[in-house]
């Protein structure tokens, strides 16, 4: 099967430990995560993981289940990049007089979607919202005006089913014991999915 | 309604009482129903070993010479009783040696629970003496491990370590406790067993559309096969799966950690699986149409080579944990479920045959095995014994009534082979690790967790050498354990694998042993070691007559093979004779 990436999105308790136990799995199979994003969910004392990596499907519906398998963990979904909405963030600092002498900023902001977060004497703070592409393509807009620093969030995703995963967590949170929801019912259900 | 509901389901709440840590802990393992504890005391756990010294007369705790015998104790305790093997160790160098037997146990899904001691809260990340990342270094090896550092955690967790390490699929914890929560005093308020973790779903809910599909498909299928595994005994499903077997009336094989969950002389139990299994349920099972799995996990070393393993065979697989169905075969219909439940719906769904003609074809390869290799190994004319032999004499005065304790290596095949297992947890080996040095301290923890039964541990040269020293466990407890030597003079596994794959170059398998029998009299254990076949019958009988532990070196043929072998890489039936 051919390797792609794919979102996994994982429901845990807020354990100290808990990372680990979930890295080594990938890491014990020499398969390395591309991004991660770990905060709290919308359900009190529940966290998100959203992980991203670049494998077969075969390979990463065995991760989940394994994933899954974990006592602290409550549910583990997986989806292709088609089947979820991403975003990663991105903050650019330059020199602000460089910036005002050499660059339409106005041009800057509007063709980038970028937004000034911090604007000061001797340095000014932009950031974008987007994939990695449009990240990319701010980068190397700056860079020859003296990009001084530049960081980059991990991915946050949500899928575009329009139920969304907040209901099935609270299902699974009613129901005792609930149902195990085994394989990915959203992969196949192209009339529930719309593109934007 | 729901006030006098409150008082139904809640146990009586005690009265709090001001107690240490350790006093909780203990306390906790009580009600617990642990009776036997294993461990070796030490630094950061000297405030538990203090409120033991109290509870002697409910807690019999076993001083082990390491750790690892510690844990291979636990797991022999685990797996002849049923209940949770319980460890003690301190931090550091204690905890670390625990690893080889988490990891055993986390492969062999063993229920156990593991104490470990460590420096006090505000040393951690010092340096300290004595200290190391416990946590972090059996996370990949524990089913759920968990640092205290507050007593009044203690209950909580205690209560959760027991209930997660035997719910499910079993497994190990790890419990490390930080000194200062071992002697700080708290308000405890009586003990809570757990039976819910919000997070955790110990087992699937069963699904009737796969029990029925399953029975529709082995309703029709001509040659179906099954094949079981320690599920079948970890889930007390014995009976559940007789009853299945015999009113289906189709071919039963089992895994090694299966062995005996179905009696060796059932007419359905048609033998081994693997690459020293059987020669029927090997080759059969790329002949077979419908293969039926239950609470195994077709570990490489029961399928070889997995694009040729049973491609032809519709595969239903009954399994607790979900991350084991499609793992490694693809499943046609998938029983999640604890076998105990779903044994019997499918039981009464399957129809009742005899299937004469495909038993016949397995009476036809036992027979060519039996003419082939077991003939030959059980009634040698070679003038030096053979390791099958003394399995068979042994079984002669077991009846097949005794528990068999096996190491890592040639004598674990042969034994588990040959053995008559008439009981469900008769045979306790190291299957998914191969640990070697498992078989002496799994046999004394086998004994304490079923003191009415005949223990007998059979172990090579080599692994009886890894753990010696718990000879001395033997010696200050009193356990009555008999201990088989099948001394071969060689690490005769990988001797028979350089033999046929590296041209016998014999690297570093020529292994010298010392005087065992005077090493056992050194810790006053009697024994006695033979080399002729006439002192076989005598020597085995005085062993198990022998009123507590007794060692038996037999002295064995040196380059002797197990056969039948699926050679690594091939099909299972491309299983060689010789």
């Amino acid at each position: 099967m051919e390797k792609q990436e794919f979102n996994i999105t994982v429901y845990t308790e807020n354990q100290i430990g808990l990372l680990n136990r979930i890295a080594i799995i990938f890491t014990r199979r020499k398969i390395n995560i591309d991004s991660l994003n770990t905060s709290p969910s919308e359900v009190e004392s529940i966290h998100r993981f959203n992980i991203v990596i670049n494998e077969s499907e075969d390979v990463v519906r065995k991760l989940c289940r394994q994933i899954e398998k974990q006592v602290e963990v409550l549910k583990v979904y997986y989806h292709t990049n088609e089947d979820v909405i991403w975003q990663e963030m991105a903050l650019y600092k330059v020199s602000t007089d460089v910036i005002a002498e050499k660059v339409s900023v106005e041009r800057l902001l509007r063709e980038n979607g970028a937004r000034v977060v911090v604007l000061r004497k001797d340095y000014t703070v932009f950031e974008t919202t987007g994939h990695r592409e449009e990240t990319d393509n701010l980068i190397s807009i700056l860079q020859p005006y003296g990009l001084i620093e530049f960081v980059r969030s991990a991915r946050v995703a949500i899928i575009k089913d329009s139920e969304g995963f907040n209901s099935k967590l609270r299902e699974f949170e009613r129901l005792e014991p609930g149902e195990d929801v085994i394989e990915n019912e959203f992969l196949n259900k192209g009339d529930k999915v719309f593109t934007m | 309604m729901e006030v006098a509901q409150e008082i139904l389901t809640k146990p009586i709440a005690k009265k709090a009482v001001e107690v240490s840590g350790s006093v909780a802990l203990l306390e906790a393992l009580i009600t617990e129903g642990v009776d036997t504890i294993f461990g070796y005391p030490g630094g950061a756990i000297m405030p538990i070993y203090d409120a033991l010294f109290d509870y002697n007369d409910k807690l019999n705790h076993i001083l082990v010479r390491h750790e690892q015998g510690g844990i291979h104790a636990g797991q022999g305790y685990a797996r002849t009783s049923g209940k949770v093997g319980v460890v003690f160790a301190t931090s550091g160098p204690g905890a670390t040696n625990l690893v080889t037997g988490l990891a055993d146990a986390q492969i062999d899904s063993t229920p156990l629970v593991c104490i470990t001691g460590q420096v006090f809260a505000h040393l951690l990340g010092t340096d300290a003496f004595q200290e190391t990342d416990v946590i972090n270094i059996t996370t990949p090896v524990t089913k759920w491990n968990y640092q205290v550092t507050d007593a009044n955690e203690i209950p909580e967790v205690i209560a959760k370590a027991f209930y997660i390490a035997k719910s499910g699929r079993p497994g190990p914890v790890l419990i490390d406790i930080t000194k200062n929560a071992q002697i700080q005093k708290f308000n405890f308020e009586g003990y809570k067993p757990c039976n819910h973790i919000r997070s955790y779903r110990p087992k699937p809910i069963v699904r009737p559309q796969y029990i029925k599909e399953a029975a529709e498909l082995i309703n029709q299928a001509k040659k179906p096969f099954i094949i079981w595994g320690q599920g079948v005994i970890l889930g007390s499903a014995e009976q559940e799966f007789k009853a299945f077997v015999e009113k289906s009336g189709i071919p039963a094989a089992w895994t090694i950690l299966g062995a005996g969950a179905l009696p060796t002389d059932h007419p359905l139990n048609v033998g081994m699986l693997g690459m020293h299994g059987n020669y029927g349920p090997n080759v059969l099972t790329n002949e077979c149409d419908v293969l039926i799995a239950i609470g195994m996990r077709f570990d490489d070393r029961v399928t070889g080579r997995l694009d040729k393993y049973a491609k032809q065979a519709k595969v239903i697989h009954l399994d607790i944990d979900p991350a084991e169905i499609d793992k490694n075969v693809k499943s046609t219909v998938p029983v999640w479920g604890d076998c105990k439940e779903t044994l019997p719906l499918l039981t009464e769904l399957v129809e009742r045959k005899t299937l004469t003609e495909w038993h016949d074809k397995f009476k036809e390869y036992t027979q060519n095995e039996f003419d082939a290799v077991i003939f030959d190994e059980l009634n040698p004319v070679t003038e030096e014994m053979t390791m099958g032999e003394v399995i068979k004499q042994l079984n002669l005065l077991t009846n097949g009534d005794a528990v068999i304790v096996t190491d890592v290596g040639q004598h674990q095949m042969v034994a588990c082979r040959y053995a008559k297992l008439n009981k469900t947890r008769s045979n306790i080996t190291s299957g998914g690790l191969g640990t070697m040095g498992f078989a002496l301290p799994a046999a004394i923890g086998a004994k304490f967790g079923a003191q009415e039964r005949d223990v007998v541990a059979i172990i090579g040269d080599g692994g009886f050498q890894m753990t010696l020293q718990e000879l001395g466990t033997i010696m200050q407890s009193g356990v009555d354990i008999k201990i088989i030597i099948l001394n071969n003079r060689f690490l005769g596994m990988v001797r028979q694998w350089q033999e046929l794959f590296n041209e016998r170059r014999y690297s570093f398998v020529d292994i010298q042993s010392p005087d065992f029998v005077a090493v056992a009299a050194a810790y006053r254990i009697p024994g006695r070691c033979i080399a002729d076949r006439a002192d076989l019958p005598g020597a085995l009988k005085e062993m198990m007559d022998n009123k507590g532990s007794y060692l038996l070196e037999v002295m064995v043929t040196k380059e002797n093979n197990v056969f039948p072998m699926v050679p690594q890489g091939c099909s299972v039936s491309e299983i060689r004779l010789k």
